[in-house]
């Protein structure tokens, strides 16, 4: 009884986050970055013979050397505070956090610091990644075999 | 052409909208929002609903890290298709090599350049 008493209290005071406000932020930081990366596709598109298709491995490699730079002035963390949601779900913020993280701890050194922490954040993603993409693929291959789908 | 960038502004806002909803009304942590859309992505790409999205919006659906997700998926699926069973490890990393090895070069470059003065 106390327990659900002191729940319903703590429910009630702690303040409550501003949802429509934060989506709206998210819809548009995380809208923007997109649309640069379009920007930056069609770069390579225009000048350096990719493909629609292929222009992605190289607009990411972008995104991250753009998000490294804003990382180490400072400037990523503003736009995380701002945008939330809509700064870490763009490839930007995986990006962020693994150089925030090499950044954080290069004072420990490199090996132990930098090499050490790096995917501290970024490491849940690619195992988790990893090991999904893993289970998809053996169950659409299993299911192949069996002649239940094609490929 | 002027629609891409419209899809990929719209898509790409909407996926981080999806984030922003787990974070806040799921209450889920942002590493756990992140692992969340990272699975989900590899999930359409098994049932093949990715690629149509990307041909759709863009950098809208390759920018977000769902695409991640959809970009492992897609490489095992694609050297499975080739090499039978073992090509689900061997093709894992083929598309989106590009995303970890920048990361990596980048986040060591970033760690030379700069130094953290509480703000990174």
């Amino acid at each position: 009884m106390q327990q659900e008493k002191y729940a319903q209290i703590e429910k009630e005071l702690s303040p409550k986050p501003p949802i429509l406000k934060n989506v709206m932020k998210a819809f548009l930081t995380g809208g923007l970055i997109c649309l640069v990366g379009q920007f930056i596709a069609l770069f390579y598109i225009t000048y350096f013979d990719f493909t629609e298709r292929t222009a992605s491995n190289p607009t990411v490699a972008t995104m991250i050397f753009i998000a490294m730079l804003l990382t180490g002035f400072g400037l990523y963390k503003k736009i995380s505070q701002f945008g939330g949601a809509g700064a870490a779900v763009p490839i930007t913020g995986f990006g962020n956090a693994v150089v925030s993280a090499a950044i954080e701890h290069k004072s420990e050194g490199y090996v132990l610091g930098v090499g050490g922490n790096m995917f501290k954040l970024a490491g849940s993603v690619i195992l988790f990644g990893v090991f999904s993409a893993f289970v998809v693929a053996l169950i659409k291959t299993i299911l192949v075999k069996f002649g239940v789908v094609s490929w | 052409m002027i629609s891409i960038y419209i899809t990929s502004f719209i898509v790409g806002g909407l996926i981080c909208v999806i984030g922003q909803l787990l974070m806040d009304v799921a209450k889920l942590t942002p590493a756990h929002t992140l692992v969340s859309l990272v699975v989900t992505g590899s999930v359409l790409d098994g049932i093949g609903w990715y690629e149509p999205l990307i041909d759709f919006a863009g950098a809208g659906a390759t920018i977000p890290i769902t695409s991640f997700g959809n970009a492992l998926t897609h490489g095992a699926m694609a050297e499975a298709e080739k090499h039978g069973l073992v090509g689900v490890v061997t093709g894992m990393f083929e598309v989106t090599s590009s995303g970890i090895s920048a990361a990596i070069i980048f986040g060591l470059i970033g760690a030379l350049l700069f130094t953290s003065k509480g703000n990174v």
